[in-house]
Formats: structure tokens, C-alpha cells, sequence
């Protein structure tokens, strides 16, 4: 007999939970709609914001165009497809740079320890000073729009907090037996930081992604609102929300239609996350084998 | 010459306080330890909690850096080694841990464990290690099914199979076993035991037994190291402790043990010594055990006694032996 995988917990977890299961399918669909989205447009030239149609401007939701259509009788249901691709990237891509500077930052300093370890906690508390919102607006707007930036701006703003949270893990994990029987057996200092202790200090900080990846959506679309983010005309959907704003008197879907999909989409990442999180306590997955699930 | 020589070791921690990290005072948790192992010998070092017995098994291990003191390996100082000969020293001495459940990495499968050292330390195939894998839970009594299994899956006592399989599957000469029973169940204690007992034949292998279950001590070793407070203050052959503790502070540890016969319950009289053990950081002066001693005398105050050698490997740290 061999113990399940924790993927494999993971996935049982979700099946017996409806809510959780909602939150795997919203985040599912996001990713295959963002990979491709680009393919399945009907309008792509009104998509991408090159092509105008402007007798067709302000059009309710009809089933033509299920979305409506914007000022510039662009089809908002092709906007926002497309869009989706955007938030992907940006989902994926700040978390995934935080993430990569973050992590290795708190390894270290928890690990070396000493002055290293101080000192490299005390420029991460440097970064905490500032509200994260904050920093981002002012890094997004000093790199100049585009959506590399913004994604930079995110994670720049958000590596302490993984930093901060490794580190702590790693702290407490060092000191466990099995990192002293793995230096008792020899094992070098690389092996027993990546092998050991990594990969025990990473539950939180995977849920946290995961609970990020959809905070990511929503801060993007911020920066992208206020006008310091992606620039027009890229369906960004906070940047589609922005732009119906203007005239939501007289066309409310022009921002309600990528605003809903910005909740859905972040909704889904926070029931997922919850799910994660069920799935890597221990206690819970004992308790799980015990029953024979 | 014996196998393992640990001379006049000392470890200190230093107490830092304020911003500035300044030292304002010293751990003395291990204060001048002379322990020596031979081959294929089973060696106790017992005492209460913060007595330093566990410091010194972590300086054996290089875990801890000793303040002073050599750690005498085959002849070899092994406090300042580093790399090739450190590995190979490594090789040689190896360790359980008293909770399984903290010293296998919960991540990694048995089988995984159980190869780590193999993988470290020999040019094996994957094959050949495969194989020795399974031979080596054969050994500690586990059936195979276990190696595709997560140690959170295990019970305490398979997972110290585990832990022991790991320690000897480099063939050490030394194995540090630091409470290897006591988060077990007692059931379970007994079977842990007969398989160290086992295996230290089979394999002519040597412990360094870290416990305060005399019980334990009783079953499974050849010669007994008493500490207090960071010092040795008694070492005998076993039955000799048992039977003839000179020592007041070992004379107490023995007369905590449980006697199981109640008609011999009432002949046993116990003693009890008043009081704390003294923190590490402000030994008492003179005899360490004074202020807590029954036989407490005006010279115990002023000066420390040495180890005093009564015969027949028996060494005593106490004014009134040697007088």
C-alpha cells in the first residue's frame, strides 16, 4: 500500500466539496480561456482595439452582441474574452515574480542567518514600509505604462510579503530533527535548503499565491482604472471597467460585464485557496486517511 | 585506545539582550565532559532535563561547535574537521532521534528516507540501492509494504524503524540514540530496544545512549555516565552503578525509579533532593550539587571535588569518597 500523493488528497478534498469545487472550475476555465482566447474571437480586430465600428456604438446586450458593444461599437463579449488572457498574465506573472525573489531572500535569511539573515530582512522591512497599493501606483507611474510594467510595479511591491513569510517558516523548520538528521548525514547546505526545509515551508505561502493570484487581477485593474497601468486599447479588464465608467448612465455594460468577470474570476482563486490550505493540513489529511477517503 | 575520546568538553551558549546583541552572561551547558566509547559497547549518559546531555551528544554529532575541548574519533580531533573527512566521519556516526514523527521529513516517502545516506555517500546504482532499501527494512523488522508510504502514515514505532534503518545504513561504527523510547509506547519501547540489541551485535555496532529512563539504561547498556549540570559526577560499569551508587545526586536518580514488586516497595527508601536543579547560568560554587545535597558538608561549599577513580572503572565526583 502507498500513501496518496497530496495532489492527489487535494483532488478528493475538492470533489467532496461543492463550494470548493466551483472554485477549481472558475479557475480552470479562467487558465483554458486566457491560453486560448486569442483563437476563438469572433471580432479580433474589435478585440485588440483596432477596428472602430462606430454606427454600432452603445448597443445593449442582444444576442449579437451578448456584452453589448462601447463607444467605439467595439463587441464588449470579444473585449472581454480577450482580456482574460491579460489578467492571466498578470495573475501568473506577478505572483510568479514575487515569488521568485521572494522565496529565495527568506530561504536565505532564515537559513544563513546572523547578519546576513538581518540584513537582508531589514531591506525587506524596508519595502513593508509602504502600503503595497501605494508603491505599486508610484513604481507603475515613474515605469511608464505597459503591461511588463505594471506586472514589475505588482511584484515589487509584493516579494516582502513572501520574504517575510519563508523566512519565518524557515526559521522554525531549521531547528526541526529532520534537519539535524540531515546534516548529521552529510548532506550539504544546498540539499538540506532544498530538499528539507523548502519544500516544508511552502504551505503557507501556497495558499497565499494562490489567494494573491486573484488580488494580482484585482490591484492590476486598479492601476489600470486609475491610469497607470495597461494603456488603452488593450482589453484589460480592469482598464475596460475604466472605460465605461465614463458613460454608465446611459451604458452600464460596458463596465459591468469585466467588472463581473473580475469577481468571478478572484472569487474563484479564494475558494480554491481555501481548498489548498484544507488540503496541506496535516491534521486534516490523517484524519482523512483514517476514514479511508 | 578507545573508539570515541571526548576530553574536558565545554559548551557555552552566550545570553544576548538589548538591540545590539551583547553578551550579558553565559549557558554553561556543558562544563568539562570526559566521555570514552569503545568498539561494540553500549555507553548511558543519563540525567535530568538541562543537565547537558543532550549538548554533548549534539557536539559528538557536530551539530554544535564546542567552546573548548577534543572530540577524539580513532585518534582523530574531529571539532574542527571539514569537508572530504568530515563526510567520512559522518559516515561512521550516525543518530536517532527520540520523536520519529519530527525526524523523517514528512515529505518524503520511505524509501526516499531510507536512501537519503546511500545516495550521499556511495556510487551505488539505483537498483543496487533499491535493493539495499529492502534489505535494511527486512532488518529492523518493517514489511515491505511501507516503502511507497509517508511517514505520517507510519505508527511511532514503524517510523522509528525507519529512523533506525536510516541511521545504519552506512554501517557506522556509532550510533547516538537520544531518547530513541521515550515517545514511544511502552509496548512498543520494549520492541525498539531488543532491536538495537540485535542490530548492535550483528553489526558490532557502538551507542551513545542519551536517556533519563533508567530502566532503559539498565536493559540495554555496558557502562553508565551520570550528569549534572554540565559535569560528570559519577561513571561505572552498569550492574556496579545499580547495585553500588556512591554518588548522592545518583543515589536519588536510581531511588526514582518505580519498583514493580510491592513487597519490595516498602524497603526501598526514597530520596528526595530539595529544591530545582540551579540554572546553567549561575552554577552554584564548589560541589554543584551542594545546595541541594542531604550530606551537604562546609567543604562542599569551597572547592569542587575531582573525579575519583574507587576501582574497577568507577569514577566519583564527591568529597565524602574521597576522603
Amino acid at each position: 500500500m502507498s500513501s496518496p500523493s497530496e495532489l492527489g488528497i487535494m483532488f478528493r478534498l475538492i470533489r467532496r466539496n461543492p463550494v470548493s469545487m466551483l472554485g477549481l472550475i472558475i479557475v480552470v476555465t479562467f487558465v483554458i480561456v486566457g491560453l486560448i482566447a486569442p483563437y476563438i474571437l469572433t471580432r479580433p480586430e474589435e478585440a485588440w482595439g483596432i477596428a472602430y465600428n462606430v454606427k454600432d456604438r452603445f448597443l445593449p446586450p442582444s444576442p449579437q452582441h451578448p456584452f453589448g458593444t462601447d463607444e467605439y461599437g467595439r463587441d464588449m463579449f470579444n473585449r472581454v474574452l480577450l482580456g482574460t488572457r491579460f489578467s492571466l498574465m498578470i495573475a501568473v506573472g506577478v505572483v510568479g515574480l514575487a515569488l521568485l525573489i521572494g522565496i529565495p531572500v527568506g530561504l536565505i535569511a532564515g537559513y544563513v542567518g546572523g547578519k546576513v539573515g538581518t540584513a537582508l530582512m531589514r531591506v525587506t522591512d524596508m519595502f513593508l514600509a509602504f502600503p503595497p497599493l501605494l508603491l505599486a501606483i508610484a513604481l507603475a507611474a515613474t515605469l511608464g505604462r505597459g503591461l511588463t510594467n505594471t506586472i514589475v510595479a505588482l511584484a515589487i511591491s509584493w516579494w516582502p510579503w513572501y520574504a517575510r513569510l519563508i523566512f519565518v517558516q524557515v526559521n522554525s523548520i531549521k531547528s526541526l530533527p529532520y534537519v539535524d538528521a540531515a546534516r548529521v548525514m552529510g548532506l550539504g547546505s544546498l540539499t538540506i535548503m532544498f530538499k528539507h526545509i523548502l519544500p516544508n515551508a511552502l504551505t503557507p505561502i501556497t495558499v497565499q499565491a494562490a489567494l494573491d493570484m486573484g488580488s494580482a487581477i484585482l490591484e492590476a485593474a486598479g492601476l489600470s482604472f486609475l491610469g497607470v497601468g495597461v494603456p488603452p486599447p488593450t482589453p484589460e479588464w480592469g482598464l475596460l471597467v475604466s472605460m465605461g465608467w465614463q458613460s454608465i448612465n446611459r451604458a452600464w455594460w460596458i463596465s459591468f460585464f469585466p467588472g463581473l468577470a473580475i469577481v468571478i474570476t478572484v472569487l474563484g482563486f479564494n475558494l480554491l485557496a481555501d481548498a489548498v490550505r484544507e488540503a496541506m493540513d496535516p491534521r486534516l489529511r490523517k484524519a482523512l486517511i483514517m476514514k479511508g477517503v | 585506545m578507545a573508539m570515541l575520546e571526548v576530553k574536558n568538553l565545554r559548551k557555552h551558549f552566550p545570553i544576548r539582550s538589548g538591540i545590539l546583541g551583547r553578551v550579558v552572561g553565559w549557558v554553561k551547558a556543558v562544563d568539562g565532559v570526559d566521555i570514552s566509547i569503545e568498539e561494540n559497547t553500549v555507553v548511558a549518559l543519563v540525567g535530568e532535563s538541562g543537565s547537558g546531555k543532550t549538548t554533548t551528544a549534539r557536539c559528538i554529532l557536530k551539530l554544535h561547535e564546542p567552546t573548548s575541548g577534543k572530540i577524539l574519533f580513532m585518534g582523530e580531533d574531529i571539532t574542527k574537521l571539514k569537508g572530504k573527512r568530515l563526510k567520512k566521519y559522518r559516515r561512521n556516526v550516525q543518530a536517532v532521534f527520540q520523536n520519529p514523527f519530527l525526524s523523517l521529513n514528512p515529505r518524503m516517502k520511505v524509501e526516499d528516507i531510507v536512501a537519503e545516506p546511500l545516495k550521499t555517500h556511495t556510487n551505488m546504482s539505483k537498483k543496487e540501492i533499491i535493493e539495499t532499501v529492502k534489505d535494511l527494512l527486512t532488518k529492523v523488522g518493517l514489511p515491505k509494504d511501507v516503502l511507497r508510504r509517508y511517514p505520517y502514515d507510519l505508527s511511532g514505532g514503524q517510523a522509528q524503524r525507519v529512523a533506525i534503518a536510516r541511521a545504519i545504513a552506512l554501517k557506522p561504527k556509532l550510533v547516538v540514540l537520544d531518547e530513541p523510547t521515550s515517545a514511544l509506547d511502552v509496548s512498543v519501547q520494549a520492541q525498539i530496544l531488543n532491536l538495537l540489541a540485535d542490530l548492535k551485535e550483528e553489526m558490532k555496532l557502538s551507542y551513545l545512549l542519551i536517556t533519563h529512563d533508567l530502566s532503559v539504561v539498565r536493559y540495554i547498556s555496558d557502562y553508565v555516565y551520570v550528569m549534572y549540570l554540565g559535569k560528570i559526577v559519577e561513571a561505572a560499569p552498569t550492574e556496579e552503578l545499580f547495585t553500588n551508587p556512591q554518588h548522592p545526586y545518583t543515589q536519588a536518580l536510581l531511588s526514582a525509579v518505580p519498583e514493580p514488586d510491592p513487597r519490595l516497595r516498602k524497603l526501598k527508601k526514597r530520596i528526595i533532593l530539595p529544591g530545582e536543579p540551579p540554572s546553567a547560568i549561575n552554577v552554584p560554587p564548589g560541589c554543584r550539587l551542594h545546595p541541594r545535597c542531604p550530606y551537604v558538608e562546609e567543604r562542599c561549599k569551597r572547592g569542587e571535588p575531582e573525579l575519583i577513580d574507587v576501582g574497577g572503572g568507577h569514577l566519583v565526583r564527591c568529597w565524602r569518597v574521597s576522603s
